[in-house]
């Protein structure tokens, strides 16, 4: 195993993290991917900081905040290849079904109409809402896309294998839409 | 389109891409592929239902003709030299099938139908993994006037099935379209809750024939819709005999 190992970095924007669970979903085979890849920025890791070049950037959730759309860019500019997984980060998903509605409106139903003690819509700390929520590459250049809700770790399984196989992966032929 | 077989009809000696084929003269591009287990998509199209051919997934080139020719609507001819698959055919698929997932609001890991929609289904197919267009995030009102049933708009991807199977099985046209382009709907009786509806006779025809998630039954929960059409050839062979 002398050659120098593919570099992964990994985050999670508007989602459930569900698809960085099915990541986890690896199980076993986690230790032979490590035998291939460093992941080296990610919320599965320590490091604090994205490397100033990785060879993979893997994606999760949608473009809803200003942090989102600066987490994308910044993994745009530093990834040589960009990864959409799962539905959030492909189509928008469930947190774009907030699009048809006013920002204003979402925020009372989430902030006032559904609380009981102090209802107060937070401004301090929190990155401004984005309208609309897009998916990833409405806003940067996606090269691969991995649907599913989550995509089965089979699924990103292939997916990573072909890519470290130097191989054009076809997501279609393991996961889809709602998978 | 099933009709009974006359003597007079003739057979006719065809080319589907690299089969030698022969077929009814009366029978359509889509209905010989079929037959012959060729794969072609498409969403309006229903064996047992009238053509309508608005969906337009399963064009076709035909040899010595530019322009593409819906599978569904062309009769087959003496000598016809189709092809069912080429770069072409499948960029113009891929991209009905995006702009179907842009227009309203299909969330598959929330809807009834996932695991079971032939929308979903036919964009794995077609390998459409993200969509290019961007979605346009209109929402569509959802009708769960029925005690029985419910429409969702947001799914619906207007193949006018529903109208077709309830007039033309059922008997009953309680369906029909309003509207154009974007406002364009289907519609029970003239315009009022489905609930309401002095027509329907609750029979759930439309439901089993709607491809995606727009007609469902109530108390469905996500994936759990299951369609059964198996009723429609048997039915649509009474209906044409009768």
């Amino acid at each position: 195993m002398s050659a120098p190992k593919i570099t992964v970095a990994t985050t999670w924007l508007d989602g459930c993290s569900g698809c960085h669970m099915s990541f986890l979903d690896l199980d076993q085979r986690l230790v032979e991917l490590a035998q291939l890849i460093d992941i080296v920025y990610s919320p599965l890791v320590d490091a604090k900081t994205l490397p100033e070049s990785v060879d993979v950037g893997i994606l999760e959730g949608s473009i809803s905040s200003d942090d989102d759309l600066e987490k994308a860019q910044s993994f745009r500019k530093h990834c040589k290849l960009l990864i959409s997984l799962g539905d959030c980060a492909v189509t928008g998903n469930v947190p774009a079904m907030r699009n048809p509605f006013k920002l204003a409106d979402v925020f009372d139903r989430a902030y006032r109409e559904n609380v009981t003690l102090q209802p107060q819509i937070p401004t301090r700390d929190v990155p401004a809402l984005r309208v609309p929520v897009k998916p990833i590459h409405g806003e940067v250049k996606v090269d691969v896309f991995i649907p599913g809700c989550p995509p089965s770790a089979e699924a990103i399984w292939y997916v990573l294998n072909e890519l470290i196989a130097g191989r054009e992966p076809d997501p279609s032929s393991v996961t889809r839409f709602g998978a | 389109m099933a009709q009974p077989a006359t003597p007079t009809v003739r057979v006719v000696t065809l080319r589907i891409d690299d089969h030698d084929l022969s077929a009814r003269e009366d029978e359509t591009i889509i209905e010989v592929c079929r037959e012959h287990h060729i794969p072609i998509p498409s969403l309006c199209h229903l064996d047992g239902l009238s053509v309508w051919g608005g969906c337009r997934l399963c064009m076709v080139e035909l040899e010595g003709q530019s322009r593409l020719y819906a599978a569904c609507s062309t009769r087959v001819a003496e000598g016809m030299r189709i092809q069912t698959q080429s770069d072409r055919l499948r960029r113009y698929r891929h991209t009905i099938l995006e702009l179907l997932f842009a227009e309203r609001n299909h969330v598959c890991s929330v809807c009834v139908s996932n695991g079971h929609c032939e929308l979903q289904w036919l964009a794995q197919k077609c390998g459409v993994d993200h969509v290019r267009i961007p979605y346009r995030h209109v929402a569509y009102p959802v009708d769960s006037s029925h005690e029985m049933f419910r429409l969702d708009h947001n799914r619906c991807i207007l193949c006018t099935r529903c109208v077709r199977v309830c007039d033309e099985i059922e008997g009953a046209h309680t369906w029909d379209v309003m509207n154009r382009g974007t406002d364009c709907r289907v519609i029970s009786d003239l315009a009022q809750p489905w609930g309401n509806s002095d027509t329907c006779t609750s029979c759930g025809k439309c439901v089993q024939v709607c491809p995606t998630g727009a007609l469902v039954k109530q108390g469905t929960s996500v994936g759990e819709m299951v369609k059964d059409q198996h009723f429609l050839p048997i039915l649509a062979r009474r209906r044409h005999l009768s």
